[in-house]
């Protein structure tokens, strides 16, 4: 359950970008979350629920999941392929000379005030 | 709108950063300890103390879930612990950490042991601030961890590959097992132990007293 660590650090640094814009509440947080960045969305929001109603400045409000598609790039032929499909092991030659691009983002993306 | 674009592991990172550099002017090593449930790490800190204490002065921060039964039995090997609770958390993160830090009173302390929550996959994605991060693979756990749980074995400075008294039990290849930890962490030192006959514990109690020296300097 790191799902509930990752939303009060969410909720922290929220709360700040709210105290720097002087912003009294906040409808909808997008996060953007890599395929293999081993978070569960439905974790992600049931914790939201949960803990968002705790913030003045968040409570009701949305959480939306921008996912990320993960790509691994092989140093042996050079191609780049998807990390779901074929893992550490390149489909173009069998190299497990591997190493991941991108899929491993947990990031906030934007938030929208009312 | 307000575009962000800020990863959120961002904020712990940063005061992550700020407690080492505090806990380095105050002469403290924070080792955080991470390994799967029944790893043997409870047994390997008590080897580690015995090793140690005439050496090193130290102390025990125990994270849990719940339930006190690592902090009373570490205090029982002789040397002050102090038992934290994460309250459901499956890890500790840098505020945790300080908040431990700071009730526990590290002033006097050359080494503090951090052994985190039992747990290959979350502790390691949250820096606690740490000087130095050691894990533990138990033999029974298997030599295919590494390939399952690569971000634990990133960040891990040092393995120790323990419970090897139990290696005629088990399927366990030596030589692939350290292959695999050095293609993800070139870096990393390994050790082969069991903390249970203290094989192997004299070698690590050394490289331990190195870390502490050269972080006191």
């Amino acid at each position: 359950m790191h799902e509930l660590g990752i939303i009060f650090h969410i909720i922290d640094s929220v709360e700040e970008v709210g105290r720097e814009n002087s912003l009294s509440k906040v409808s909808k947080v997008t996060l953007e979350i890599g395929e293999v960045s081993g978070v569960v969305d439905e974790y992600l929001c049931d914790c939201w629920k949960w803990a968002s109603a705790r913030s003045k400045l968040l409570d009701g409000s949305e959480l939306e999941v921008e996912k990320l598609p993960a790509v691994t790039y092989c140093e042996n032929c050079s191609e780049q392929y998807s990390t779901v499909k074929y893992g550490k092991i390149c489909p173009n030659c069998s190299s497990d000379r591997t190493y991941l691009l991108t899929g491993n983002e947990v990031s906030i993306k934007e938030i929208e005030a009312c | 709108m307000i575009e962000i674009k800020q990863s959120v592991f961002e904020n712990n990172d940063k005061q992550a950063d700020l407690l080492r550099n505090e806990l380095k002017q105050q002469k403290t090593f924070l080792l955080n300890l991470m390994s799967s449930p029944g790893s043997g790490k409870t047994t390997t800190l008590k080897a580690l103390i015995g090793l140690l204490k005439d050496k090193l002065q130290m102390g025990v921060m125990e994270a849990d879930i719940d339930s006190d039964v690592d902090a009373r039995a570490i205090e029982q090997a002789g040397v002050r612990a102090i038992q934290l609770h994460t309250g459901g958390m499956c890890h500790l993160d840098a505020g945790m950490t300080r908040q431990g830090i700071e009730n526990f009173g590290t002033d006097d302390l050359d080494l503090v042991i951090l052994e985190n929550v039992g747990n290959l996959v979350c502790p390691a994605e949250f820096d606690t601030g740490a000087s130095k991060n050691m894990m533990i693979l138990s033999v029974p756990e298997g030599d295919d961890k590494p390939l399952k749980y690569p971000l634990m074995f990133t960040v891990s400075d040092c393995v120790l590959i323990n419970k090897i008294d139990t290696k005629s039990v088990f399927d366990f290849d030596d030589a692939a097992v350290v292959e695999r930890i050095k293609r993800l962490n070139p870096d990393a030192r390994i050790f082969f132990v069991s903390a249970k006959t203290g094989e192997g514990m004299d070698l690590v109690a050394d490289w331990l007293i190195e870390q502490v020296r050269a972080w006191c300097e």
